[in-house]
């Protein structure tokens, strides 16, 4: 039988952790796609056991966003045992914006670059940033996403703010070159009957 | 002044305000006169809000009731 203090602490976190659902869940989504209601799970227990750590209840949606990122990278680091970075030179300084006017896939189009885009559903969108490594994908999503100040994130991964900014730039380099050939395999390059 | 190459490298962290004085306004300076670079920014910032818009899922009911469900049995964590 629980004490009543123990009710009290279970009926914080709970009111905590049930307005914070939503959120965490589309974080989940995000970082690891289909395991984003076991990765939200575990969160939500390993928060639970270490709830009483948690002095200041405003840094409550912080610190849960902190646990569930952790979560999620242990999962991506156990799918991919070595995360590599990618160099500079490697994604070139490829651009999504002039590919797309070079190789012209809608010639009939005088909105090519919107166009483009526009032949992305959301599933499309998960998948291609599921293809990016998570070294990438993370800071990606957390910026870019979820709002997240650089340093804020660099805080959440306990890296430094230089490395942070380094993979976002390689980050968003990759999700261009990525979107370009997500597309040109999916068939994507060709104007829609309007 | 920079070309192309230097601003095209730069355009995502001066839409984030991530650079410093000088690199912002060598970026400006060429934006100034290089139409193909402006293109070049406004595609960008059009694919900054098509990654939050497009990567966002709602909760799926059925996801959602299974979450609450592990938090009415919290009591039974140790």
């Amino acid at each position: 039988m629980p004490s009543a203090e123990q009710r009290l602490t279970r009926e914080r976190f709970r009111v905590l952790a049930e307005e914070q659902l939503p959120r965490l869940y589309k974080l989940a989504q995000r970082l690891v796609g289909d395991d984003a209601e076991d990765a939200v799970q575990d969160a939500l227990l390993k928060a639970y056991r270490g709830f009483d750590r948690l002095e200041h209840p405003g840094a409550g949606p912080a610190w849960l966003t902190r646990i569930l990122v952790n979560v999620c990278r242990d999962r991506g680091r156990a799918r991919a045992r070595a995360p590599h970075e990618v160099s500079i030179e490697v994604v070139g300084e490829f651009s999504l914006y002039r590919k797309i006017a070079d190789e012209d896939p809608f010639p009939y189009s005088d909105s090519l670059h919107l166009d483009f885009l526009e032949q992305f559903g959301s599933e499309d969108v998960r998948a291609v940033l599921a293809r990016l490594p998570e070294l990438y994908r993370v800071p990606l999503v957390l910026v870019y996403v979820d709002g997240f100040a650089t340093k804020e994130v660099a805080r959440l991964l306990e890296a430094p703010l230089g490395t942070v900014l380094a993979r976002l730039h390689r980050g968003r380099k990759l999700f261009e070159r990525m979107l370009w050939e997500y597309a040109e395999e999916m068939g994507l390059l060709r104007e829609r009957v309007r | 002044m920079i070309a192309c190459a230097e601003a095209v490298k730069q355009l995502w962290e001066y839409l984030d305000g991530a650079l410093a004085d000088p690199d912002r306004a060598a970026v400006e300076e060429h934006l100034s006169f290089c139409r193909r670079c402006c293109g070049e920014v406004e595609f960008a910032e059009e694919l900054r809000g098509f990654l939050a818009r497009e990567a966002a899922e709602e909760i799926p009911d059925d996801v959602r009731s299974r979450l609450i469900a592990t938090l009415d049995e919290l009591d039974t964590v140790q």
